[in-house]
């Protein structure tokens, strides 16, 4: 499964949002109204499924779903 | 200082015995036991299998998004769950009251622990960074008065008592202080409660305050019984509406009951030991009539504390003969505990409603399990079938640990 897909496959576990609703473009205050705890939440996840460490300030860059997608390819590398 | 009536005008249910007021009080009726080997847990280590777990439960998502209920400790969903049953039935929706004018006061006895347990686990094995944001408000005790408010928009007075095992019956009794007060105009109140993990299995059992009949999970709850040997854990809410009686009456509301009598006390005896000749319970029962104005003789139905402990059972008793005196040979007095098991913090509000539903239909729900009585508890306890009986006034008791004490009395509607 591509990066991409699986970013998305987690946010719509962690929000019961539908997958096919989810792309690169969506925000997560915008379009999925997530809260600051829902964020912390959701990256913690992101951390286990991806095995980096996301540091607090570095999350309040990432937007979208997009954001991520970018920033877990920069941090593979 | 005018002190106005209050009326009950709504009641919401879940325990082991149904999901539902109906289901429960059918069931309760007909002397089911709602305990069974435990289905949630791998139980294997733990000293006690069993307890009143509830059965097939599905939060309405309109009640709690999908997302959240992955979030929040169940003792907040059975709340929501009870809460609309009641909240539906008294149509305080329709009500025109202001929204300042309802609040809501619940009992709970020790709030999350299974997502206490869950977030301790990740921090021991994963570090203090796997500590979830939600694991903070999905614990604290006063979380379930805070959603329910949230999703209601109710902004009058809201918080949670903690006081064990009489938490939701204090809760009870300071709503209806706030309505004879007249600061508010409907309080939403009850208890809830749902704490069958290891963890507090572990600590009650080491208390040696559980029943160890694994074996015999729907013989385990046995109040008055000479082979009890300790309560069996419950869970689940029990939510109750109430209203300023003059305008429940204005708006049509159906009228269930009225409560009519509070009293809370202390032992000042034990920790957990209840006072041996029961004497902060009776305070506790003397207050409550005191207030009501109502003759002792009047009372015909009490829903014990009964837990089924080999001590507590025998105190209650005594306070009862004392307070009741010759009219305590004449009381009918049953422990739904042997049905329920023991809903700890939530007690008090589903016992409160089986006193108002047997004041609205007569009928005395049994205590199961009472073959040979133990000849040191020597009420006539409704044993083992229902009886009708057509009670004017019920009366709850409720007691916790720390020797704190709660008794309520309820009043039968008559139109």
């Amino acid at each position: 499964m591509e990066l991409q897909d699986k970013v998305i496959k987690l946010v719509s576990e962690a929000t019961k949002m539908d997958a096919a609703n989810i792309s690169l473009n969506t925000s997560f205050v915008d379009d999925l109204n997530l809260d600051s705890l829902d964020m912390v939440e959701l990256m913690m996840k992101m951390e286990d499924e991806f095995g980096v460490e996301i540091p607090e300030d570095e999350t309040e860059n990432l937007k979208s779903i997009g954001d991520v997608v970018t920033y877990l390819k920069a941090k593979s590398h | 200082m005018k002190i106005n009536r209050v009326a009950v005008t709504g009641i919401g249910a879940i325990c082991g015995l149904g999901n539902s007021l109906n289901e429960v009080w059918e069931n309760a009726l007909a002397g089911k036991s709602g305990i069974s080997t435990l289905e949630r847990h791998k139980t294997e280590g733990w000293a006690v299998n069993f307890g009143g777990e509830v059965k097939n439960f599905k939060l309405n998502p309109e009640l709690m998004e999908l997302k959240d209920q992955d979030r929040f400790d169940l003792f907040n969903q059975y709340a929501l769950h009870a809460g609309d049953e009641a909240i539906k039935m008294s149509g305080i929706l329709d009500s025109g009251y202001e929204k300042s004018k309802i609040g809501i006061i619940f009992g709970t006895g020790l709030g999350g622990f299974p997502h206490i347990e869950m977030n301790h686990q990740a921090y021991l094995e994963k570090g203090p960074r796997r500590v979830s944001p939600f694991f903070i408000p999905s614990v604290i005790p006063n979380m379930a008065p805070g959603l329910m408010s949230i999703h209601y928009g109710f902004q009058g007075i809201n918080f949670s008592i903690a006081s064990a095992c009489a938490s939701s019956a204090h809760a009870l009794g300071v709503a209806a202080t706030e309505i004879m007060m007249g600061r508010q105009d409907a309080m939403i109140s009850g208890g809830t409660e749902a704490v069958i993990t290891g963890y507090t299995i572990a600590g009650f059992s080491n208390m040696k305050a559980l029943s160890r009949r694994n074996e015999e999970p729907t013989r385990a709850s046995r109040p008055y019984d000479v082979d009890r040997d300790g309560f069996v854990m419950g869970e689940g809410a029990g939510i109750i509406v109430l209203e300023n009686y003059d305008k429940a009456v204005a708006r049509g509301a159906k009228i269930l009951a009225e409560i009519v009598g509070f009293g809370a006390s202390a032992d000042a005896h034990h920790i957990t030991a209840p006072h041996p000749e029961g004497l902060g319970a009776l305070i506790c029962m003397n207050q409550a009539l005191e207030l009501s104005g109502i003759r002792k003789e009047d009372v015909g139905y009490i829903n014990a504390h009964g837990t089924s402990t080999p001590l507590g059972d025998i105190a209650e008793t005594q306070a009862i003969k004392k307070a009741f005196g010759d009219h305590a040979k004449n009381l009918r007095v049953s422990s739904t505990k042997s049905m329920t098991g023991h809903l700890l913090g939530a007690a008090g509000g589903l016992e409160s409603i089986f006193c108002i539903q047997a004041l609205r239909t007569g009928m005395l729900p049994p205590t199961i399990n009472l073959e040979n009585q133990d000849p040191q508890c020597d009420l006539d306890y409704v044993a083992n079938k229902p009886q009708k009986r057509d009670p004017q006034y019920a009366l709850n008791n409720s007691f916790g640990f720390g020797g704190t004490n709660s008794s309520t009395i309820f009043k039968k509607f008559i139109s």
